[in-house]
């Protein structure tokens, strides 16, 4: 399995390996039609996997500076100003207090992304300017994805102008839900070929795709029109990540690459906001597709607050004594 | 490795749960263990090691027990009896929640010391074999309340001999004592020797609850120690959990001694995968399945059988699956494959797999550790079902397969097997999934998962795999039995004579097999006599090549068990309709053969009969278990199959008539020998049969000497159940001849049967006229 390599100059001090990004590929109904998705099975699979792996002391801090460096630290809100983001970015720069991370030996450990709407992308971009962290924006009428066809087009192309290297777009849940595969292809196709360079995450919104079915379709499908990631969900459905929607579609991404050797990445997004949840992520990333999965261009989480528990844990590891959020700067 | 370089492998590292508590406990009880008997510990004679499979390390000495502790054992048990009986639900059901609590106060403690002497991962004991075992004392609790209310009529056997494995050393003590003690029973309950010592601080635990004493006994030992307690003349009852070959023994050890009797043995069960189930649970399934308790478990998902069309990719899946298992140290909560229980059971398994040279064989990319007994994740595909993989069970954790093209050659492969434990099969489809399940050879059936457990749902097998179930309602009646003792029975003997015939005209009495009237194999009759020495006429002498005929017709109807219960109530209103059309002959036939004046109530009695079994053809219904997760538990009722039976001799058309009635209402067909001294009235009764509609085959009715006929029944590899209520002494032969393929049998030990009333009809012969079937169907849209 041979990787072909290209480094990026601007973020060199990540460690990550690019993929050639996805290609897609015609659209393969028999393929789509014939996946199969078990509930109940998926559910006891998701069930007992925090039982099934554990991370400790020295393994448990590496794992949770991993997931760090995975966090697309993200704010989404109606009330977002530059002041905010500003806030934001500084934080991602330097995501847990200095002392940690040099008790720690992960000095210059830096998150994923920063992920915010289109308005906010040229404050994020200057903010973020040296630092090598990308800025991903939400886009095509996020959250609902029911605006104009040509207007979500155009915002791509608004955002990637506007210096964002990742675009999260939504895609039209109803394509799903009336199972026309060929309109949500096209429309991912579309939505890729807006982005050019930047790279797409293809947002499923899965809390609103009724079936794990669905899921399972609409994440090949997806892929099949050139999606570089799948990630579940806005964070502003009722529900969000779940252990079993994220099993589904990693298998999904396993699948396409078994059949293409294409590998796509995947981001869980919304609800994930306990250190110890991101270790389970991390191990179903790890024992369903390896772990080339476990780098930042393959596996991000979408979280505002994760980072937050995450720091505490840090702190405990490093001192031995139980944290608290006020000893940690706010993002 | 410091944290940057982890950072880079992202390597899981160890997680080991500490064995500080467990170990601190082993050394509190002084590293050496007695015996639980009536409450107080024996003295320690550290005759042999309990061992950590993992490391090898000695965890405890351990004492085999002698014969006069056994005796010493089953004396308090039997002492403590009906004290434990006379509290009452309610009292014992107190006793059952308390052990349930302190199981659970505890279970931190029970699960290291279980991956301590078992070897099992930490993470199965702590999530499943310790909370599995708690669910079966609260369950037990409750049915030990509900007992006199649902069950009346019941009564405890008395003292339960119980002896159990290695693979689930904890839980199957619970399934073994829970209902026993909830029934009313005491028990003495001996652990496999290299896992005893969970069995010990469960009896610290009893201690702790209070449990009166007597009530539990705990004696340790190897084989000897097994033999000896289930030959105890004290032992009324005696439920077995392990291998096939020792309980065949057990089964021939006690057959004719009256103890009544359940075997949870061996199992090959399939793994069935249609081409339309969602491919990666059923192979994530598989690890739940095969690579479970390291494949040491009796209903391992063991046997992989795929339809042809998805077959290549679903192996290559499966290996890179497997190559992802995590093997080692099982206390290590990140593992998932542990140590084999001991150097003899991995010499076992490595042993059968080298004498292997077909098919493709697949060992997972697993590091193997330095040190204990380890074998890695196996997968052999490409068998067939008469490579030797198909049909022996290995118990590690070695997977075989082979392929399937249709539904129909799933089923006939799956059931290809001496075993008849469980089955799993994925499918999506409703139809394919609901239609598959029910034809499986299985106790128990799993769609699309496996290995679900629950106190609720009965757990027990068919053919080979034993009998009996262990949980469920179906669980309980094992741990109880009728109220009340019979009398003896007298054997009845046949009147002889030299007179002449009472009727000049004769007729010819034959055998009736597959629907029609057969001379016998042998060529032989013999006259029969009236009482006063008439000649009432001749009737055929079956032979062992005659109940091979009649055996084969009865095979040959298995179409029998599909039809509805509405059709089969047909039938046997019909029969009882031309009975009632011809009563005034079948009344003189009976006083003609018995010298008895009530051959009317006699005929009556057995149109009542009929009507009864009518009316339960298509009523008695299955049920849905209540269990824990998100799934029905169909408890369905299934016909044993076909049955021989050796009639009443005293009532000649009643005792044929209330075998046949429960037989055939649920879907058994039956090889039915009648009443040895007078035989006339069931050959007058084919020709009833002749007229009603029965298909041929599933009645067959032969005459002849019961000794003789008994024998070639219970040795018989195609009868999978012989029930006799023979005058004559015929109990301990057809439980000896039935150890050979372990058929269920109910007899009469010697014991007299009231037919005209309420015992002689009813709940007892349906229960034993029906296997009970439980398929789990998990849902989710």
């Amino acid at each position: 399995m041979a990787t072909k390599t290209k480094a990026k100059d601007d973020t060199t001090h990540l460690p990550q390996t690019f993929e050639p990004r996805n290609p897609g590929m015609a659209l393969d109904l028999d393929w789509v039609l014939g996946v199969h998705a078990n509930r109940s099975a998926i559910e006891r699979r998701a069930a007992t996997l925090p039982g099934r792996r554990s991370v400790k002391k020295d393994h448990q801090a590496a794992w949770l500076c991993r997931a760090i460096s995975c966090i697309d630290l993200t704010t989404l809100s109606g009330d977002d100003t530059e002041g905010r983001v500003r806030r934001l970015c500084a934080k991602a720069r330097q995501p847990v207090r200095a002392d940690i991370l040099q008790e720690l030996g992960m000095e210059g450990l830096t998150t994923g992304a920063v992920c915010v709407y289109h308005d906010m992308v040229p404050t994020a971009v200057r903010a973020l300017e040296g630092s090598n962290i990308p800025v991903a924006a939400v886009s095509t009428g996020f959250p609902a994805g029911l605006s104009p066809f040509n207007l979500r087009v155009a915002e791509i192309h608004a955002s990637v102008e506007a210096g964002a290297r990742e675009i999260d777009i939504v895609i039209s849940r109803r394509h799903v839900l009336q199972g026309n595969w060929q309109a949500l292809y096209d429309e991912m196709r579309a939505f890729r070929a807006a982005c050019g360079e930047a790279h797409v995450k293809a947002i499923l919104a899965t809390g609103e795709l009724g079936t794990l079915k669905n899921v399972a379709r609409a994440s090949l499908v997806c892929m099949m029109a050139g999606a570089d990631f799948i990630k579940t969900s806005t964070g502003k459905e009722s529900v969000n990540a779940t252990l079993p929607v994220s099993l589904v579609m990693i298998r999904a991404i396993r699948d396409y690459h078994q059949r293409t050797g294409v590998r796509v990445g995947y981001k869980p997004a919304g609800g994930i906001s306990k250190a110890k949840d991101s270790l389970t992520y991390l191990a179903l990333m790890k024992d369903e597709l390896g772990d080339r999965w476990l780098q930042p261009d393959l596996f991000r989480f979408g979280a505002s607050s994760l980072l937050g528990d995450i720091e505490r844990q840090l702190e405990h590891h490093v001192t031995g004594r139980y944290s608290a959020s006020h000893r940690h700067a706010i993002g | 490795m410091t944290v940057k370089e982890i950072f880079d492998t992202m390597d899981y590292g160890p997680a080991p749960e500490s064995a500080g508590d467990a170990l601190a406990w082993i050394v509190d009880q002084g590293s050496r263990f007695g015996m639980y008997i009536n409450g107080d510990w024996t003295a320690a004679r550290g005759e042999f090691h309990s061992r950590n499979p993992a490391n090898g390390e000695t965890l405890a000495d351990l004492t085999q027990a002698i014969p006069s502790e056994i005796d010493d054992a089953v004396a308090a048990a039997r002492a403590a009896q009906p004290g434990w009986a006379g509290l009452g639900g309610h009292g014992r059901a107190r006793y059952l929640y308390a052990i349930a609590r302190l199981l659970q106060k505890h279970s931190r403690l029970f699960a290291v010391l279980e991956t301590l002497d078992n070897g099992k991962p930490i993470r199965e004991s702590r999530d499943i074999d310790i909370p599995l075992a708690q669910r079966h004392f609260y369950y037990h609790a409750g049915m030990a309340q509900l007992m006199a209310a649902e069950l009346p009529g019941r009564e405890a056997h008395g003292v339960c001999g119980q002896i159990i494995p290695w693979n689930f050393p904890l839980l199957m003590l619970a399934w073994k004592i829970a209902p026993a003690l909830a029934a009313g029973n005491t028990v003495v309950l001996k652990p496999a020797e290299y896992t005893s010592l969970t069995a010990l601080l469960f009896a610290d635990i009893c201690t702790q609850a209070g449990l009166p004493r007597g009530v539990v006994n705990i004696v340790t030992g190897d084989g000897e120690v097994g033999e000896a307690l289930v030959s105890h003349p004290g032992i009324d009852k005696v439920a077995f959990t392990g291998s096939t070959p020792v309980g065949r023994a057990i089964r021939t050890a006690t057959a004719g001694s009256g103890k009544a009797l359940t075997l949870e043995l061996g199992g090959k069960s399939p793994y069935i995968v249609f081409e339309d189930a969602d491919i990666d649970s059923a192979i994530e399934g598989l690890v739940d399945a095969i690579w479970f308790n390291q494949g040491q478990v009796c209903c391992a998902g063991s046997r992989l059988i795929v339809q042809e069309g998805i077959a290549e990719t679903f192996h290559s899946r499966l290996r890179a699956r497997m190559d992802k298992l995590r093997m080692g140290n099982p206390l290590d909560k990140c593992i998932d494959v542990g140590a084999i229980v001991d150097p003899v059971q991995l010499q076992t398994i490595s042993k059968m797999v080298d004498s292997n040279t077909s098919g493709e064989i697949y060992r997972a990319n697993v590091e193997l550790p330095s040190e204990g007994c380890f074998y890695p994740p196996t997968l052999i595909t490409g068998l067939h079902p008469s490579d030797a993989l198909m049909q022996d069970e290995i118990f590690g954790p070695v997977l075989v397969g082979t392929t399937f093209r249709t539904p129909e050659e799933a089923v006939q492969i799956a059931n290809n097997t001496r075993y008849g434990l469980a089955a799993t099969l994925w499918s999506e489809n409703i139809n394919v999934a609901l239609d598959i399940a029910p034809k499986l050879a299985a106790g128990v059936v799993w769609i699309n998962g496996t290995n679900m457990f629950d106190a609720a749902a009965g757990f027990g097998g068919v053919r080979e795999s034993g009998f009996g179930r262990e949980g469920g309602w179906e669980g309980m009646s094992a741990y109880t039995r009728p109220g009340g003792k019979a009398d003896k029975l007298e054997e009845v003997i046949a009147f002889k004579g030299d007179a002449g015939p009472s009727d000049p005209l004769d007729r010819t009495a034959k055998l009736y097999v597959g629907g029609k009237q057969a001379r016998p194999d042998g060529g032989y009759s013999r006259g029969v006599h009236g009482p006063e020495g008439a000649l009432l006429g001749h009737v055929s002498l079956a032979n062992r090549k005659d109940v091979r005929n009649a055996v084969e017709a009865a095979k040959g109807a298995a179409s029998w068990g599909a039809t509805t219960g509405h059709l089969r109530a047909q039938i046997l209103y019909y029969i009882a309709e031309n009975l009632s059309a011809r009563a005034d002959e079948f009344a003189n036939r009976i006083e003609a053969l018995t010298g008895r004046k009530d051959g009317a109530r006699e005929v009556q009695a057995a149109i009542s009969r009929l009507f009864t079994y009518g009316a339960w053809a298509d009523k008695f219904d299955g049920q849905v278990h209540n269990v824990p997760i998100r799934a029905v538990a169909l408890a369905m009722r299934e016909p044993v199959g076909v049955i021989g039976a050796l009639c009443d001799d005293a009532q000649p058309l009643l005792g044929l008539v209330s075998v046949i009635g429960p037989a055939m209402a649920m879907g058994n067909r039956t090889v039915m020998v009648a009443s040895e001294a007078f035989p006339l009235a069931a050959t007058d009764f084919y020709q009833i049969l002749e007229t009603s509609d029965v298909p041929g085959g599933v009645v067959n009715i032969l005459t002849g000497s019961h000794g003789e006929l008994a024998k070639t029944l219970a040795d018989h590899m195609d009868v999978d159940a012989v029930w006799s209520f023979s005058s004559s002494d015929l109990s301990g032969a057809i439980e000896r001849g039935a150890a050979a393929n372990l058929k269920r049998t109910w007899v009469n030990n010697g014991r007299k049967r009231d037919w005209f009333g309420a015992e002689g009809e009813g709940r007892a012969f349906l229960d034993a006229a029906t296997e009970v079937k439980n398929i789990w169907v998990p849902y989710g849209a």
